[in-house]
């Protein structure tokens, strides 16, 4: 036990050692590793910002009722309750005649003469029911309901309405969505695969370098594990640094673009979220990274050095 | 301590055998000479013993290990039993002559204290005290191979291969390690050295076995060696 101890802290001194010494050779592979996990610390953050624009706006999103004036107030609240009882509604609003008008007043408070006209003309607002949908794709299912014969009659001739504009908009946001993700995928894929190879050739190469101590090792009885270990210790520390630096990056781009970032914004996309995203989850974030980083780094060196650290014991 | 039984190494099946059906057994704490002229299989004998080359056929006994049923992940259980000293000493340039022991123990996760402890009596059984903090290139071609004879011997094995451990040696320096060698076989040290110095072999007077196109010509307690018989 003790020994084993003592094997696992020199494996250990022996790797962070052998990475300082081989710094300059180490830097192609942690540079790459650096890029690497910046694409996916930011393919994340992007896929975090698309969703939360996509929930903002379908949070929006409503179909609305408008009762006709001869409709009863419990007649009324009867509809609401079959309403709420439909699965695919995640939220209904009833507004009275008066409370649609105070609203109505209250969005258009700018326009002077359409408040003049609205009181003059004794409300023409109807009663309006808004509904919510838990899901957009469910929108269709909901004004089905509505449009029930037995429904269909307490609305106004031009009830109900939902806003298609902003079912448009989700719609194309969704797709883009789609499609970065994609895109981050497959460059996530292509820079891992990348920084696997370049982190092979640094491991091959310090092999290379360290042949003659392997081969003394090997003849003086070490194990695989204890010539192999510093290396994958070595790549860990890539790893580890590689992590710490491209979070650092990330959060440095934020903090020194934060104020142009919230000044723009990408039509409905809201950008500010990202930083916000970042900076709440930013220990999970370099958690993940350190995760990641670790992990390609001694996956890379353990295959790495399979191939160089085989016994060669032919049978001829 | 080693019992070899017909055992045959080819590497190449067009160049024949490069041992023939070897048989060789050496006691405990013996001390034998393998002699031979170069491309004679003396280096392939020792290669199998270490287990850097694995047998064609025949039977290898070392120590109570049969080759046969041996692992390659045991090897280097097998080679922390048999201490190997080589013509070219294969010591690390860039650690000290104290590291370079020192080293051969934190292969087996030996302590620090261990370490501090045993290090200095070895080097000093190999005649090298005080010149624990000298780099390799720093010693002439006899110290660096005690050097690394202390570092065979530092955990104590049964048995020290030597594969022309003065071959790169003038004849004043070949002798020192020669007497080293001799005083860790004196200590119970099975040795098993090879040479193709007759100077040596004719001083030494211990067993000597002499290999001729991979097989054994003569097999001699006290012999002297005579390249031409």
């Amino acid at each position: 036990m003790k020994r084993k101890f003592i094997t696992l802290f020199r494996i250990v001194r022996t790797g962070g050692v052998n990475f300082v010494r081989g710094l300059w050779l180490a830097l192609a592979a942690v540079a790459i590793m650096v890029i690497t996990l910046t694409i996916i610390l930011f393919s994340i953050v992007a896929n975090a910002t698309f969703g939360h624009t996509v929930d903002q706006i379908a949070n929006q999103v409503d179909v609305s009722v408008f009762l006709q004036d001869s409709v009863t107030d419990a007649q009324a609240q009867q509809f609401v309750s079959a309403i709420r009882k439909q699965a695919d509604v995640k939220r209904v609003d009833y507004l009275t005649k008066q409370q649609a008008q105070e609203a109505f007043v209250q969005q258009n408070g700018g326009n002077q003469s359409l408040q003049t006209a609205i009181v003059e003309t004794g409300n023409p607002i109807p009663a309006t029911i808004h509904v919510y949908p838990r899901d957009l794709n469910q929108i269709g299912a909901i004004n089905k309901f509505l449009t029930t014969k037995q429904y269909q009659a307490l609305q106004t001739s031009d009830s109900p309405s939902y806003n298609g504009d902003r079912k448009k908009a989700i719609d194309n946001i969704t797709h883009a969505t789609n499609i970065l993700r994609q895109i981050g995928i497959a460059a996530v894929i292509i820079f891992a695969v990348i920084s696997v190879l370049i982190i092979f050739n640094t491991i091959q190469m310090a092999i290379f370098n360290r042949r003659d101590e392997i081969q003394i090792m090997r003849l003086l009885g070490a194990t695989t594990s204890y010539i192999r270990g510093p290396f994958v210790v070595e790549t860990i520390i890539y790893g580890i640094l590689s992590a710490a630096i491209s979070t650092l990056l990330v959060n440095a781009v934020f903090v020194t673009a934060s104020g142009s970032l919230q000044a723009t914004s990408f039509g409905l996309l809201d950008i500010s979220y990202s930083q916000q995203f970042f900076q709440g989850h930013y220990w999970l974030l370099l958690a993940m990274q350190l995760t990641l980083g670790i992990l390609i780094g001694a996956a890379s060196s353990v295959i790495a050095t399979r191939r160089y650290l085989k016994f060669k014991t032919p049978k001829k | 301590m080693i019992l070899l039984d017909r055992v045959t190494k080819t590497y190449n099946k067009n160049l024949g055998p490069a041992l023939d059906r070897i048989s060789l057994h050496v006691e405990p704490k013996e001390f034998v000479i393998v002699v031979g002229q170069s491309g004679s299989g003396k280096t392939t004998l020792l290669r199998l013993l270490t287990r850097e080359e694995r047998a064609t056929s025949g039977k290898i006994i070392v120590g109570g290990i049969d080759y046969d049923k041996l692992h390659d992940r045991d090897i280097p259980l097998l080679r922390r039993k048999i201490g190997t000293v080589f013509q070219d000493f294969k010591l690390l340039p860039n650690r000290t002559v104290f590291e370079n022991v020192a080293f051969a123990l934190e292969i087996v996760g030996a302590s620090k204290r261990e370490i501090e402890n045993t290090v200095p009596k070895v080097l000093d059984i190999v005649n090298l005290k005080g010149k624990e903090k000298r780099m390799p290139q720093e010693l002439s071609g006899g110290e660096r191979q005690r050097v690394a004879i202390a570092r065979a011997i530092v955990r104590q094995p049964k048995i020290l291969i030597a594969d022309e451990p003065t071959g790169n040696l003038d004849p004043k320096h070949a002798w020192d390690v020669i007497k080293v060698l001799e005083k860790i076989n004196r200590y119970g040290t099975t040795v098993l050295l090879t040479t193709h110095n007759q100077e040596i072999v004719n001083k030494l007077k211990r067993r000597v076995v002499t290999i001729k196109h991979g097989q054994i010509a003569s097999d001699r307690a006290h012999a002297e060696y005579n390249p031409k018989a």
